[in-house]
Parts: C-alpha cells; structure tokens; sequence
C-alpha cells in the first residue's frame, strides 16, 4: 500500500493497493488451455448425467461424480444471454464491445466471451442481432496462448425462417 | 425447529448518501448500533452475541474491517462473527443472528454492519475482481453487465419493455420521497429514465442503483426479552436462502436445473420461508415486500418467483399500478436498493424497513395493515438468494 500526501483542504487520505498473485491452474484447466494452443475447445464429460461442462470441471456438480471424458466442443453454437456495454467501466476495456453467454454445440453449459465484427453503432438493432437462440461460431487469433482471450464469437448470418 | 421464537425489537439505520465525510466506516456502525439499542430500549451489555455485516472490504479500502468495528459496536468481550455473500450479505447476517437466538444459545444478538461503497472510484473494478481469471474474468462482467445478461434473456421469453422497467424507476424514486433515510428520491417521468445515458443494454444510468455509504443494524431476541421490552415486535417466522453455482452459463439453456433469467433460487428459498411462516397464499397474506433490486429489472422476476404472480406477469401488474403504495401489494416502501445501496448492509436495509413496516414504524413510508412482510437479498454472481417474513403475531 503507497500512501500519499493528503491534502488539508480536501480532508481525506489517498491510498492505493498493488498486490501481485500467481494463479495456479491445475491439470483440468491445463488441459483446456493447451487445447486453445491448438484452436480446440475441449469440454469435461460425465457419463453418469451424461452433462458435458464449459468452462470445464474436475467433478459433475450434479451427480458429484469425477468428470471421466473429454469431449471436443463443437464450433458453433447459440447465443442463451448477451448486452451491448456502452459506458466506460473502471479497468475494463473501452466500449463498445458485446459479450454473451454462448453454448457451444455439444456442450451442455454456456460460456461467456465478446461477441466481435458487428456493428454497434446503432445499440438497440445490434442488440436485437444479439437475442437469444441467435447462432454463432468460434473465431482463433492467429497465435494462440493458451488463454480464454484466444477465441471470441461472431455472428452466423440468420437463417431464413422455416429454414 | 426453534427453540425460542425470535423477533425484531430494534431498528437503526444511518443516512444513505455517496459520501459521508464527517464520519468513518466504524463511526458509521456505531450510530446505526446506537440507534437500534435505543430504538429497544437496551444497553450495549444487554446484547449477547454480535454478528457483522461486511461484503468486499475492498470498497472501503481496509482489509477485513470487521475486526476495526469490533470496539465501535460494543462488541468487545462477546462472540462475534462477520458473514459475508457478497449482496446477500445483509440477510444471511440476519439468519445467522436469526438462529443464534432461535437455538437457545443467545438471548439477545445485534446484526450490525456499513458500507462505504463510493470511497473508491474502482467500484466495478473491485467487482470485476469476484469473477476467477482462468475463464470469465476477462471478458468484463461486473454487477451492471451480469445483470443486463439476465435482463436481456428474461426480455427476450417474456416480451418485457425498457419501458415497463422504466415505470419500476419511477414508482421507485417517487417511493423514496417518504424515506428520510434514502440515497436517490425524486419525481421522475418514464422519458428522464429513457432519456439517461446508456450503460449496459438494456440499461440506462436510471435502471442502475447508486454507491451508497450508510449503516443498518436490528437487534433479535427471544420471547423474554421481547416480551419486556417491546409491545409490538416483528416476529421472523420464516426465513429461506439457497446458494447456485458461480457459473451464470450453468444457469441457461435446456439442462440448467435454476433458470437465470427468472431468478428460480427463490422458488426453493420462498417455498421453505412460507411453510414456516404459514403462507400459503402469499397476494393475500403479505402485504409489503423489500426486494432486493439493484437494477429496474430485478423485481418482476422475484415477485414471479415467490409466487406473487405467474411467470411473465409481474410486468403487466405493475404497469396497471399493483405494486404502488397500499395497491395489491406495496413493493418496495422504502425506495428499495434501486435508491440507495450499500451493498454490505443493503440485505439487512431491506430486512429492517420490512421491520418497520410490521412495527408501524415506517413514518411516512408506512403501509396501513401491515401483518406480514417479506425480504429479500441477492449476491455473488446471482448466486446467493435469502429472503425473511416477518409478521406481527408469532407463528
């Protein structure tokens, strides 16, 4: 903690925290992220509910049985919950910019990411591009790292109704 | 089951404002301690046990500040505890106390707590900060963005409209005219709400709660003490909390076992509270609700939850006026958590302004014929859901 001067007039005393951690990531996760080096989402599988778990995890929350398979999501899949953020946020990036929850084909849970290359500069009619049951696909950065940011959604173009 | 009936015989609360300079964080819980003990007519050596309500210390900036509020609460001496899930603080703190007294164990237990919530400027910052950096963290949610997510999903299976979330601001604001102790107040128009800038679809600044600093505290007793002390107690004959998965995307789609959108924790948590509490026809036997809404769109899902309505109708109710002042049922009296929020104490808030309501002690906020009174508490990433019935005669 770094304390500053305080200034009299103002009656209050500045303070700021700077804490550094490192997060260990442990083997499922692991896997997961060396799956996104190679442009792959993988899910956890549990044969018992037969419930497969994006982000992944070590147990089925439901059955409370170990996860014992890996499946390979799907790159595709349906928009279940998404906002158009327009207001800057403290730390966060610069809007605009969507994110959305996203169940990926194959894969029971959803997951969240930035929903990218649409047009925001009309919210309400991005926003209704953005509804749920809306389908989308998984796009890789060039370079992968091994981290959640190595992938975000676009928008398939809708399909015509009854089709 | 209990072994003492429980009631509330005291109610303090501070004033709710973003700053409150002339005060620090334990002079804050100090004056909402007073005003309880005072308002029961006890001392500080008449309490028993002390639990204390902290969510994020981050806020206020000094880490894990319930051990610095010990002296200022009298609490030195005797068993304390701090709880903490995240908004739902405030009511798992009151269930806590809830059942110190209701086991035998103590007599007397103060729940006590503040918040300084706009003494950083990194509010969502710190917010953000609850989300895991593996895999959501990046990706900007905080409690406007989680909420709009959910918003959006519930517009979208009901047909709700910005409007009709714009009605719950106005009746809001114009509810808070009559508490002395609230943050934001006013007279509004559905246009100012539209009108205010856009945060997060389908949000504008107005559907969003403020960062409020202030302090709430009630004191629990069993039957002796309520019976010397207070002529006319609110009794906690229910309470009901139930804890989901972190994961929002957990909580979405064909094989969720909760739905989001609809905030279903409180189908479980209500139908455990109502059974204790002997409700079975909630419309017609409670008569004033302090729900937990941080944001416009966070009433019509707990009134459908809690069975004050079907699903999708809570928005055509309000718009036809049900939930205005002594209607069908008076939401929110006080202004709610949409007019003031300090979110460590907000639960407690909404538990002692059903208190009042049910001890006729509401001032201008109050409702006539009040009998029984629900509350209720959100936290985490919608995670954690509690709620409380209060009533005027003990079940």
């Amino acid at each position: 903690m770094t304390r500053q001067e305080s200034n009299a007039n103002e009656n209050v005393i500045h303070g700021e925290w700077h804490i550094r951690y490192k997060y260990s990531i442990g083997k499922v996760a692991g896997k997961f992220f060396d799956g996104l080096k190679q442009k792959k989402i993988f899910a956890t599988h549990c044969a018992k509910c037969d419930l497969s778990y994006l982000p992944p995890r070590a147990y089925c929350e439901r059955s409370f049985e170990p996860c014992d398979g890996w499946i390979e999501a799907g790159d595709e899949g349906v928009i279940e919950a998404a906002t158009i953020v327009t207001a800057e946020f403290e730390n966060l990036p610069k809007p605009p910019y969507a994110i959305a929850y996203v169940r990926l084909d194959g894969v029971s849970t959803a997951m969240i990411n930035f929903v990218r290359e649409l047009d925001l500069s009309n919210v309400k009619s991005a926003a209704e591009r953005l509804k749920p049951g809306a389908r989308v696909r998984v796009k890789f950065v060039d370079k992968p790292q091994g981290r959640i940011t190595d992938f975000h959604y676009v928008l398939l173009p809708a399909q015509p109704r009854g089709g | 089951m209990a072994k003492s009936r429980v009631a509330v015989i005291g109610v303090g609360e501070t004033e709710f404002k973003a700053n409150i300079p002339d005060k620090t964080y334990v002079e804050l819980a100090q004056d909402a301690a007073k005003g309880a003990l005072d308002d029961a007519g006890l001392g500080p050596d008449d309490i028993d046990a002390v639990v204390f309500s902290m969510a994020p210390t981050q806020f206020m900036g000094v880490n894990d500040a319930d051990k610095w509020a010990v002296d200022s609460i009298w609490a030195a001496g005797k068993p304390f505890m701090r709880v903490h899930t995240g908004g739902a603080t405030g009511g798992s703190a009151l269930h806590a106390g809830y059942v110190h007294v209701a086991s035998g164990m103590y007599r007397t237990v103060l729940v006590v707590g503040a918040d300084r919530v706009a003494e950083t400027p990194d509010a969502q910052h710190v917010l953000n900060l609850i989300w895991d950096l593996f895999y959501e963290h990046d990706f900007a949610l905080n409690t406007v963005t989680m909420t709009a997510l959910s918003t959006q999903r519930y517009m979208h299976k009901y047909g709700t409209t910005e409007e009709q979330y714009a009605r719950v601001v106005v009746r809001s604001r114009r509810n808070a005219l009559n508490n002395p102790y609230a943050h934001l107040k006013g007279k509004l128009t559905i246009d100012d709400v539209m009108n205010s800038p856009r945060i997060s679809w389908p949000y504008k600044l107005f559907d969003i709660c403020p960062r409020s600093s202030g302090a709430a505290a009630v004191i629990l007793a069993n039957d002796d003490i309520t019976n010397r002390y207070s002529s006319r107690p609110a009794f906690i004959n229910g309470i009901g909390g139930l804890t989901s998965t972190v994961f929002m995307g957990d909580r979405v789609g064909p094989y969720a076992d909760v739905e989001l959108s609809d905030e279903a924790e409180f189908v479980r948590a209500g139908k455990e509270a109502y059974a204790q509490a002997g409700i079975t026809d909630p419309v017609k036997q409670i008569q004033v609700v302090e729900l937990y809404d941080p944001f416009s769109s966070t009433q019509f899902p707990q009134l459908e939850s809690l069975g004050f309505c079907e699903r999708g109708q809570a928005q055509k109710l309000s718009d036809e006026g049900a939930f205005d002042m002594g209607a069908l049922l008076s939401v929110n009296p006080s202004g709610g958590t949409l007019c003031s929020n300090p979110i460590g104490v907000t639960g407690l808030v909404r538990v002692a302004d059903a208190a009042l309501q049910v001890m006729g002690k509401a001032g201008a906020a109050q409702v006539a014929g009040v009998r029984n009174a629900l509350a209720t508490a959100i936290g985490g990433s919608v995670q954690f859901a509690n709620c409380t019935i209060l009533g005027a005669d003990y079940v």
